[in-house]
């Protein structure tokens, strides 16, 4: 018969000072362990959702981000007419014109890289995500911008009816737009023919193409690429910024991880002294449990139970504590785009999971060896000590 | 000296708990030591960077080249004393993970006015005559096992195509932390090119001029004028401190440094809550010892000292220990990071700073045990049972 679970958990009560410090040590690796992983989830979200599934992205072969790449006016021509284009009248493609543009932030009041996104007529048709929430859209032809909610709220400057400076020109915020958290949010949107005659540019940065059939995305992509007057590549617009996050995504991954591996080991440190002091003090206490028939494998269990408990004590204020941080946004650079990207924490169900594993296991890491020793005390001798 | 021999004594006698302490406390101030060389890592650019040298790129952000012709006329600016220029390049090596910084350069005034990377004279004139060929630097060329002689192919995400170039030799820092992370080739070349190939991005432009000025005293004064020659027109440009300019790099990325900095600061925490808890089961196992003590006539603040002098010297040696260990792991990061950080260093004020963290790391945790430990009544403390 094992010993009752209750015999595990209630010697945690006993002692709860040293149960709680114990325990605070590991919610702060488990706080860690966990925030990194939603900051990532929460980036891939981000960029994942960006974009429309039946839209296609077509850019100059090798680009990375849309500033880089580069499309003339006879290309575009091409792709337009290309079979699988959604035609309503005219082919459903948005030429647009991609920049940088340095402004100053809110907070810090630094200079950072805005994405300027010039829009062709169709542009704000063929991203059904995106949807004005304050003011208006820009009216076409005019000197008129709107912002992402994000980059409403990074940026000076960006309430309606204030203006901003680029380009040689001095432009009007007239609307805010809300594309569902996604890296739309991060930019800000005009007319695409005024931002090529702004900055002087004759070519666009990229086309947004819907398809009529999006099974035939794989089809269309070949047609591009083996179109040999198109230098061209195209990509579900989705996957496009998705690959926009592999950097960063890698990045956040290495960093938190390799903290939390170096965390992990102070936590279960900790955890190991407070189990074997607990063993300690109670040698004569295990030696009556034997002496009344349980088994060497009933101590070890018991033992390797508590400290398990006093783990999950740690990950469940850990957790707690990082499912607070989903209040906050974090803003920062991306490294492949170059510009400002602002994206959540989110808690997913995978990382509460696995949060919860990964303090079992530092649990079990801690409570080995405290347990195993409990397991091995003489009978004789522990009942003499007491 | 009784009280030292005490001491000494005492840290040896529950073996087990000591020495996991220390290990935790060593784990502790490792990571706490190379967390703050990481952030300090991020600054390095902007560290190394000249007051002297001013960056001149265009107003609306860097991706807008600016024209050669602007060169002469920043030359003979009041206060320049030489002008060169550079155009990011942004290629990729075999891979897109395979990525370090590749610059267009005007090789002779640029390696005047950057005296720190450091030339043979065979490696300049073979160099500076190749037009097709580059000079790479110490780490890059250690990292990617590049030769003299090499034929080293990129692939183009800003100019499309492959683009192939000789290495003409390896350049040297002239200290330690100078950044060799970089590949440096002739600007006339990629014009020759961008013209030839017929590709759309601005011939005759350039990314940045920089400038040398007479004396640093003067960047201010000479960059708002380098400005005013240019304001209001088609292509404004904007001039900053070398070291401003690349301060702006990490403001980019501030949020996960300031993230970093945070995280530094909760492992020194989790490990005081560790040692806090070892400190208090001690002072709790020796209750009838330091009434002893007290009985001997020993005065309460020698029992205090006792307990205090223990964690302190529990806090010193691993924090100690942690301090020596920092170094070689911070070597054996900087390698397996490649050519991520430029330069790697642990400065003499993150040593003192680790220092600091294990003293107060002792100090918190022996704080209540030794107070308790003071105001232990001898008749109660000879009863107690540990």
């Amino acid at each position: 018969m094992p010993i009752p679970l209750s015999y595990s958990f209630r010697n945690l009560w006993v002692r709860r000072v040293t149960t709680l410090l114990t325990a605070m040590g590991m919610s702060l690796v488990v706080y860690v362990f966990a925030a990194v992983l939603m900051l990532d989830a929460g980036l891939k979200k981000t960029l994942v959702g960006t974009g429309e599934s039946d839209n296609m992205l077509v850019f100059r072969q090798g680009s990375v981000s849309e500033v880089q790449s580069s499309i003339d006016g006879s290309q575009a021509n091409i792709v337009a007419q290309l079979p699988g284009v959604a035609v309503r009248g005219e082919p459903l493609v948005s030429r647009e014109t991609v920049v940088l543009v340095n402004l100053k932030k809110r907070d810090s009041g630094r200079p950072s890289n805005l994405v300027v996104r010039g829009v062709g007529e169709q542009g704000l048709e063929l991203r059904r995500q995106v949807r004005v929430v304050e003011g208006r859209s820009f009216r076409p032809g005019s000197d008129e911008v709107m912002v992402g909610r994000n980059a409403a709220a990074q940026f000076q400057g960006m309430n309606i009816g204030e203006t901003v400076k680029f380009g040689g020109r001095v432009w009007r915020v007239v609307g805010v737009f809300e594309a569902g958290r996604s890296g739309f949010d991060s930019e800000l949107w005009a007319d695409g023919d005024m931002i090529r005659q702004s900055f002087r540019r004759v070519s666009y940065s990229s086309l947004v193409v819907r398809l009529s059939d999006p099974s035939m995305a794989a089809d269309f992509a070949k047609r591009v690429k083996g179109d040999p007057r198109l230098p061209l590549e195209a990509k579900p617009e989705r996957q496009f910024y998705e690959d926009q996050s592999e950097t960063l995504s890698r990045f956040i991954q290495i960093l938190g991880l390799t903290l939390t591996v170096i965390f992990s080991i102070g936590a279960v440190i900790g955890a190991t002294i407070t189990m074997q002091s607990a063993v300690a003090t109670r040698v004569a206490e295990i030696g009556t449990l034997r002496a009344l028939g349980f088994q060497r494998r009933d101590i070890l269990l018991a033992f390797l139970l508590e400290a398990i408990f006093l783990a999950l004590v740690g990950g469940c204020i850990g957790l707690a504590l990082a499912s607070a941080m989903q209040a906050f946004e974090f803003s920062t650079t991306n490294f492949q785009s170059f510009s400002e990207l602002a994206f959540g924490f989110v808690l997913t169900p995978e990382i509460v999971v696995q949060s919860l594993l990964f303090s079992v296991g530092m649990g079990v890491a801690g409570g080995m060896l405290p347990a195993l020793r409990a397991s091995r005390v003489a009978i004789v001798e522990a009942l003499r000590a007491a | 000296m009784l009280i030292f021999k005490l001491l000494f004594l005492n840290i040896w006698r529950n073996k087990g708990r000591s020495l996991l302490t220390l290990l935790g406390l060593v784990v502790a101030v490792l990571a706490f030591g190379l967390l703050l060389t990481v952030v300090k890592a991020w600054y390095a650019g902007a560290e190394q960077a000249s007051q002297a040298r001013l960056i001149t790129r265009s107003a609306i952000s860097l991706i807008f080249p600016l024209p050669l012709s602007y060169g002469e006329r920043i030359r003979g600016t009041d206060g320049v004393a030489d002008m060169t220029y550079s155009r990011w390049f942004g290629g990729v090596y075999k891979d897109t993970r395979n990525f370090f910084p590749q610059f267009a350069v005007e090789p002779e005034s640029y390696f005047r006015l950057y005296p720190e990377y450091r030339l043979s004279d065979a490696v300049r004139s073979r160099f500076f005559r190749d037009r097709r060929s580059a000079v790479v630097g110490r780490r890059l060329a250690d990292q990617y096992g590049f030769k003299e002689g090499d034929i080293v192919t990129l692939r183009g995400q800003i100019f499309p195509g492959s683009w192939e170039f000789l290495i003409a030799g390896i350049y040297e820092g002239a200290e330690e932390s100078t950044d060799t992370g970089k590949m440096y080739f002739h600007w006339a070349y990629l014009n020759e090119e961008v013209k030839r190939r017929g590709i759309s991005r601005d011939p005759e432009s350039v990314g940045v001029f920089i400038t040398a000025i007479e004396s640093p005293g003067r960047a201010a004064e000479v960059a708002l004028a380098i400005d005013g020659l240019f304001a209001n027109s088609a292509k404004e440009t904007l001039t900053e401190t070398e070291k401003a300019f690349q301060l702006g790099f990490v403001a980019m990325i501030e949020t996960i440094v300031v993230a970093i900095r945070a995280v530094s600061f909760v492992v020194i925490l989790i490990i005081m809550a560790v040692m806090a808890n070892t400190m208090s089961m001690t002072a709790r196992e020796r209750t009838s010892e330091y009434a002893t003590l007290k009985a001997l006539g020993f005065s309460p603040g020698f029992v205090a000292r006792l307990v205090m002098g223990e964690s302190l010297l529990l806090a010193l040696l691993g924090g100690g220990i942690g301090i020596l260990l920092t170094f070689p792991v911070a070597s054996a990061f900087h390698a397996a990071t490649g050519t991520l950080f430029k330069s790697f260093m642990v400065s003499p004020e993150t040593t003192w700073l680790q220092l600091g963290a294990a003293v107060l790391t002792g100090v918190v945790a022996g704080l209540v045990p030794a107070l308790k430990a003071r105001r232990i009544r001898i008749v109660e403390g000879l009863r107690a049972i540990a």
